[in-house]
């Protein structure tokens, strides 16, 4: 094969490696006369407090700084910058620059949470009109914008569900929540951190709920079920009114996983589908940028029956004033020091006018055209397999398993995943769900155009060929990025765990 | 004319059929056949749209401009602060191949994320005085729900005593993270005349069931906790945790907790060259000691140091990962995945560019100011500030003892000042009182034209 990409690879020192006494990246401004003569600052520090020892921060000057991180920005890959980011379950479309421009408008950097409403009316306006669209896609009667994240926001959810059943007096006996084996891992924890047990059902042969299953495990100690839906191998849950039913009937609750919404925008509502509760990731389905792994934002929709329970401030509007209403007496509390990550929640703002509601039904359309494709694509490949009910339509991704490939070649999941990187292409997400062997989760948004498709579907196919013919090619992957694989236990090992300079440091002079 | 949206590059209509024809379906509505009839929703979303670019900035910027202009920077903290950001940290979070990135699952090809967040971790432990830090939380309230979740974990204790002057946003945060897990939320009283909390009510509370002891430092009210060391003592004379929040740019003259015995520090990264943006995103920062009993029950990513397999270089990793939910599922530490990876690339930089010097004189040139408004605030009469008579650092209180929080706050609106965040609601016993905050963004003129503005609201 070609080299088609190379990564750049700077071999680029730590920063603190760069430093050199005396030098400094920043000044401040000096202090006015009246100030700087009245008193010695140092004074003004209590003597058992005063920090004798300076930090050990790097001393080094504003290129060598600015240097440094951009050296460091070319060895990563980011949707905007790379060529096609199929990280299933996490949605990487596009993240529209002028969502970053507006973001960076002074009047929302600079407000302060506890100004007055009044002086912050714009600001309000933006989350009060995001919670509606919010509430118009979910077909949810009510919402809160402070969860920043995702896991956040599936916490803030099960917390809701807790408030519902204590409130009832049943929380004594509403202990467990059902989650399918398909889950994401958030799901779990989430219902763990918020003081349920769990319990995990197994998927039917077509890695939808098996109903039985369900019945099975549900019953008056039920609090709710978390599903999603599509669910985690892509595929929509059409029972899903049928499984609404038995939990309802049961005095439990639907919450809504809504990390698979950009599937189902305009086409279908997790409200109507009977869920009572659901999150959504502004960093998926409303282009926000990940960052590397956040900031994100996580709001939560309920029904009617959950709204006195939701996290205070709630913004009001009252003949075109906004205010926030801390007044909610049976709420679980705060869950965010302030209004949650408001500057992510005005680009997804500005992503929903960008596209408006017939925009955003177009964009579920082709995620789950391009998902299919892939998928249509890649069939008769024999290293991959399409596992549960092959011949069902998958919605924003699709789940190939490698296990025919791993079975006669050697050649897994992994390595699949660190050969495409040589192509210049993001990997799947690998080995989730777990219900698929060897997986390869792939979900290419509808922001990439068939082009990147087909590169992405013939270097899976490449693939696929040297991992019969020429193994080891596969097995040495990835070549092409700044680094080569790396020994990931030896990170976790506890003689040789390293987690700041400063134990390094340590290590190094304990000759480790 | 039907128009192609700009983001969808497959809506064009040839593109669309061809792709079609090759899958061998003729609509999309194909792929939506298993949707159930009943659940097929009928209407339109309700949103307006689609705007063109220009368009779309008229109407955000439009709603932003609508926002109060102001004469300053508000003189407001109370856990998010106004500070100064460096237009390099600006310049490197806005790198596409940082800012749109996902969370480094792919090691091999996000060296940059991985380096740049290991370095932010290394910053937060020199500042801190730790030697391990996690890869950040949401914000400070929810490190502080996480410290004392952890800490429970580590000593099977179930008891948390806080400050009764903390901050009750992140009090409230604490208590909604920990009602699950069955911690009692404990408040220690304060000494009347310096704030600082009462050592001898921290004797009488703590005890065998005690899990941790958390204090502020700088407290909520902004006075720098004295006592630290010997709350410290207390709670380990209990094998209690000592767990200690702090505003990180106090740490360029205020001695590292890990100096005076916390095992566990959190706090607020947004001054750290993030922007106060309506409160969020923020930087929840947590490290800890080099422990085990603590390191494996750490909450959050964490990036370690590894080498490749094959010529052993070295090179970084998300580590410990056994922790966490994707593998651990219900047993998780936490259930957190995303966090505030990029607000964390930027303390770095804004800790390299300042260095230790840097943050020597932030720490100084905030004090002097924040002094210099106090002073000039306590001298008009009918004021009192601050109300406790300790050390601060940048947030000090003034009591208004004629006047209404309402009728001073009006006066400043009238100049375009957003100053104090009102206690009244919070702290009921301190009457019309305000929580002030100057920072080295605020100039003499500025902190003059608010003292100016107060003068004549008093007279």
């Amino acid at each position: 094969m070609a080299v088609k990409f190379r990564q750049a690879d700077w071999v680029e020192p730590l920063i603190f490696e760069l430093s050199n006494e005396g030098r400094v990246g920043y000044q401040l401004p000096p202090l006015e006369p009246e100030i700087n003569g009245s008193e010695d600052p140092l004074d003004l520090v209590p003597e058992a407090l005063l920090r004798i020892k300076a930090p050990g921060l790097p001393e080094v000057s504003e290129i060598q700084v600015l240097r440094h991180y951009m050296h460091l920005s070319q060895m990563n890959y980011g949707v905007n910058s790379g060529k096609i980011y199929p990280l299933g379950s996490c949605t990487m479309k596009y993240n529209p620059v002028i969502n970053e421009v507006l973001a960076a408008h002074p009047k929302i950097l600079d407000v302060h949470p506890m100004q007055s409403d009044d002086s912050a009316q714009g600001i309000l306006k933006i989350l009060y009109n995001l919670k509606q669209y919010f509430l118009d896609i979910t077909g949810m009667d009510d919402a809160t914008l402070q969860p920043a994240a995702g896991a956040h926001g599936e916490w803030t959810g099960i917390m809701l569900m807790r408030a519902y059943h204590k409130d009832r007096g049943e929380l004594g006996k509403r202990t467990e929540v059902v989650i399918p084996d398909s889950a994401h891992g958030t799901n779990p924890a989430s219902a763990h951190m918020a003081g349920f047990k769990t319990v995990e059902i197994p998927s039917g042969p077509d890695g939808c709920v098996d109903l039985d299953a369900l019945n099975a495990a549900v019953g008056p100690q039920t609090a709710g079920l978390m599903l999603t839906n599509p669910n985690t191998i892509g595929v929509f849950e059409n029972q899903i009114t049928e499984i609404s039913k038995v939990i309802h009937d049961a005095g439990g609750l639907m919450y809504y996983d809504g990390a698979n919404l950009n599937a189902i925008m305009g086409w279908c509502r997790p409200g109507d589908m009977g869920f009572d509760i659901i999150h959504s990731n502004l960093h998926k389905t409303f282009s926000t940028p990940h960052g590397g792994g956040g900031p994100g934002s996580g709001p939560v929709g309920v029904k009617k029956i959950l709204a006195e329970y939701l996290p205070v401030p709630d913004i009001v509007e009252k003949g075109g004033k906004y205010r926030l209403n801390w007044g909610k007496p049976k709420s679980i509390g705060k869950v965010h020091g302030f209004h949650g990550n408001v500057n992510v929640a005005l680009k997804a703002y500005t992503y929903m006018v960008t596209m408006g509601g017939e925009g955003l039904k177009e964009s579920s359309e082709l995620a789950v055209l391009n998902a299919n494709y892939i998928s249509r694509k890649l069939k008769g490949v024999k290293g991959y397999e399409l596992t549960y009910d092959p011949l069902k339509p998958r919605k924003h991704e699709v789940v190939l398993s490698a296990g025919p490939m791993l079975n006669d070649t050697g050649v897994s999941a992994l390595y699949v995943s660190k050969k495409l990187l040589d192509y210049g292409l993001h990997a799947p997400t690998t080995y989730f769900p777990m219900i698929v062997p060897e997986a390869l989760m792939i979900e290419p948004t509808e922001s990439e155009p068939v082009e990147s498709l087909d590169a992405f579907i013939d270097a899976m196919k490449e693939i696929n060929d040297l991992a019969y013919t020429n193994p080891e090619e596969v097995l040495s992957a990835p070549h092409n990025t700044a680094v080569t694989k790396l020994d990931e236990a030896k990170a976790a090992h506890p003689k040789t765990i390293c987690l700041s300079w400063r134990r390094f440091c340590q290590l190094l002079q304990e000759g480790e | 004319m039907s128009k192609i949206h700009p983001y969808l590059p497959n809506s064009v209509p040839e593109i669309k059929d061809r792709m079609m024809e090759e899958m061998g379906i003729s609509s999309i509505a194909e792929l939506y056949s298993d949707i159930p009839d009943d659940l097929v929703y009928k209407g339109k979303l309700n949103i307006p749209g689609p705007l063109a670019e220009a368009e779309v900035k008229e109407h955000v910027a439009g709603l932003l401009e609508t926002n109060a202009t102001l004469m300053c920077m508000p003189f407001m903290g109370g856990g998010v602060w106004p500070h100064y950001v460096p237009s390099v940290v600006d310049e490197v979070v806005h790198r596409a191949e940082f800012l749109t990135s996902y969370t480094p699952y792919q090691p091999e090809i996000s060296q940059g994320i991985l380096q740049s967040v290991f370095e932010y971790q290394s910053h937060i432990c020199e500042l801190v005085g730790m030697d391990v830090a996690n890869s950040s939380l949401y914000d400070w309230s929810s490190a502080v729900g996480e410290a004392a979740l952890m800490s429970s974990r580590a000593n099977k204790k179930t008891k948390v005593l806080v400050p009764d002057l903390m901050s009750p946003y992140r009090l409230s945060v604490l208590k909604t993270y920990t009602e699950p897990a069955g911690l009692a939320i404990e408040k220690v009283d304060h000494d009347e005349e310096t704030g600082l909390m009462d050592l001898e009510d921290l004797k009488e509370k703590v005890d065998g069931d005690t899990t941790a002891v958390y204090i502020e430092n700088p407290s909520y009210l902004g006075f720098v906790e004295e006592n630290a060391e010997a709350v410290g003592e207390i709670a380990h004379e209990k094998d209690a945790s000592f767990v200690v929040g702090v505003d990180p740019t106090s740490l360029g003259i205020i001695k590292a907790p890990g100096d005076y015995g916390a095992d566990i520090v959190c706090g607020e990264g947004q001054p750290l060259g993030n922007h106060m943006s309506y409160g969020g995103p923020l930087l929840g920062i947590f490290a800890c000691k080099h422990d085990n009993k603590y390191i494996r029950q750490m909450p959050g990513r964490i990036i370690g140091i590894t080498e490749t397999l094959k010529d052993q270089r070295r090179a970084f990793v998300m580590t410990l990962q056994t922790r966490e939910q994707h593998i651990r599922r219900e047993k998780a530490t936490s259930n957190i995945c995303s966090n505030e990876a990029l607000c964390a690339v930027a303390a770095g930089v804004y800790l390299s560019l300042l260095g230790p010097k840097g943050m020597k004189e932030l720490g100084e040139t905030i004090l002097s100011r924040a002094r210099y408004a106090q002073r000039k605030i306590g001298e008009l009469s009918g004021v009192k500030a601050p109300i406790f008579s300790s050390y601060h650092f940048k947030e000090f209180t003034v009591n208004f003892q004629h006047n209404t929080l309402k009728e001073i706050n009006k006066a400043l609106d009238a100049k375009h000042i957003q100053a104090g965040i009102p206690l009244k609601s919070q702290f009921p016993e301190f009457g019309e009182t305000s929580l002030f905050c100057v920072t080295e963004v605020h100039s003499k003129k500025n902190i003059d034209a608010l003292v100016s503005t107060l003068k004549e609201a008093l007279e």
